[in-house]
């Protein structure tokens, strides 16, 4: 029946010319093949997120007012509901995690070497906007933790010199985090981001598809060495469908995690309230907020704080043009590279754990 | 493909591993879709159960006119006639909804919607309704008008 369906289309639409480069695309088959999944996983959660994003906002209910009660509401009284907010929000912290993994996968599989450096790019902008979508995302159910995580983040971004306050009071929606903020968050967070997200991820699909996978430069010396040893799987549907399969075990964990460990909502948020103790930013901003509270208060004659921010800054534009430091020589990549991203590495999980333990 | 030398068409073992995949593979959807489709089912309004309401007070009103009032949550009429007497109506249309209104220069309940016309009673006298509007009793209590359903209805 599809394929009768298949053939309709296709005899009207010439669907075969659109699918052929799929058919022809490859994907290298060796020792490390299987980090080539983390970027179809990430894609994929983001999936799960549009879909239960747009289930939620069914119910969901922006303002200062009504915006605890919505999710409440959600959670005790809707069929199921606990359930979809549960995997929202599951789904958003292991996507940011299997991003995460993705990047750090690139970086010491080195295929954001030419002629990737844009691809690479993309991606560190998607990562970018997908720790916004987790920031705006974590203020909407207005509850305290969120609340001050808010204050706290977005008076960070009023540290920036010159721009920092513009900055903030644009995020803020006033000088205060009040309702606006929160107005403002949400209209990011289902508006503003998933169009740029939705707009960068097809410019980042565009160029893989066009660039094909990387083989990283270790295994094509093994490979140029011992030209018998080279492997290749078809994409479509031999890789796709074992990417498939590690979607399949993705959704397991995913429902197994909301429905074991449902997401708390904790207390409405009391704008006049004072903050509770050993309040915390979410796991993928606790490297960044461990390294802001380690820094001194004033560093010979900068404050501390703008110091922060700006090598913050600077590391994560740093980052961002991280291929254009790599050689050309495939033969010859840097070493100060892998060894920068392995101290990054050892840094934000060292920074983390520390700042997850901190009192 | 390698591999591919034996593997007749429509072998039963092959068809068996394709019926289980696919049951799988339909089954996984349908353990998605139940939940996703309760969920979009809105929960039911919790009925206040309201059976009796303050309508408003006596003075509130002039004879020959009418006003709307909550009675849970819809709507509902009272009427002062120019006899002096209460009359209270439920106010949803039983042809699409709307909510009436009393007109005083007609003496009769108009739905503007459709031009429907019910009597002060609640009785559908003109126009698409199909139905009386449901009528309430009316009862003072020191100067409040209290409106209750009608016992038995």
């Amino acid at each position: 029946m599809i394929s009768a369906i298949y053939r309709w289309l296709d005899e009207r639409l010439h669907l075969d010319d659109l699918i052929a480069p799929f058919r022809h695309k490859t994907v290298p088959v060796h020792r490390l093949t299987y980090w080539y999944f983390f970027g179809g996983i990430t894609l994929f959660l983001f999936g799960v997120q549009v879909i239960t994003g747009i289930l939620l906002l069914l119910y969901y209910n922006a303002g200062a007012n009504e915006a605890f009660e919505s999710v409440q509401y959600i959670m005790t009284k809707v069929r199921y509901g606990w359930l979809i907010r549960s995997i929202h929000s599951w789904s958003a912290n292991l996507m940011i995690l299997t991003a995460f993994l993705h990047m750090f996968s690139v970086l010491f599989l080195k295929a954001y070497r030419k002629p990737r450096e844009m691809t690479w790019i993309s991606g560190m902008l998607l990562l970018f906007l997908v720790m916004g979508f987790g920031f705006s995302g974590y203020l909407l159910p207005w509850n305290t933790l969120a609340f001050f995580a808010t204050k706290v983040g977005t008076a960070m971004v009023g540290q920036v010199p010159i721009v920092g306050q513009p900055m903030m009071v644009f995020l803020r929606g006033g000088p205060q985090v009040t309702g606006a903020t929160l107005i403002r968050f949400f209209g990011f967070h289902v508006a503003v981001l998933p169009g740029l997200v939705g707009i960068l991820i097809a410019v980042h699909l565009f160029m893989v598809q066009r660039l094909g996978m990387s083989v990283p430069p270790k295994i094509e010396a093994e490979w140029v060495e011992n030209p018998s040893a080279k492997r290749e799987m078809k994409f479509f549907p031999n890789f796709m469908l074992r990417e498939m399969m590690a979607w399949y075990v993705a959704i397991g964990v995913l429902g197994a995690l909301a429905a074991i460990f449902p997401w708390d909502l904790g207390v409405k948020a009391d704008p006049f309230g004072s903050a509770p103790a050993g309040i915390k930013p979410e796991w993928y901003f606790l490297f960044m907020f461990q390294t802001l509270k380690l820094i001194p208060s004033k560093v010979w004659f900068v404050d501390g704080e703008v110091l922060g921010i700006l090598g913050c800054g600077l590391a994560g534009l740093l980052w961002l043009l991280l291929p254009f430091f790599e050689s050309e020589q495939p033969s010859r990549p840097k070493k100060w590279i892998t060894g920068l991203g392995i101290f990054a590495l050892m840094y934000v999980m060292g920074m983390s754990v520390y700042g997850f333990l901190a009192k | 493909m390698s591999g591919d030398q034996y593997t007749p068409q429509g072998s039963t073992r092959r068809r068996a591993i394709e019926y289980f995949l696919g049951g799988g593979i339909l089954a996984t959807f349908a353990s998605f879709l139940y939940p996703i489709i309760r969920y979009m089912v809105p929960p039911p309004v919790a009925d206040l159960g309201v059976n009796e309401v303050v309508a408003g007070k006596v003075g509130d009103l002039k004879p020959n006119s009418g006003a709307i009032f909550r009675f849970g949550s819809s709507p509902g009429l009272l009427i002062l006639s120019s006899d002096g007497t209460y009359q209270a109506l439920s106010a949803t249309c039983t042809h699409l909804g709307c909510t009436v209104q009393y007109r005083g220069d007609l003496h009769q309940v108009w739905c503007p919607c459709h031009n429907g016309i019910y009597g002060i009673d609640g009785r559908n006298i003109s126009g698409p309704p199909p139905k009386p509007l449901t009528a309430y009793d009316v009862h003072l209590r020191g100067d409040e008008i209290v409106v209750t359903n009608k016992r038995g209805a």
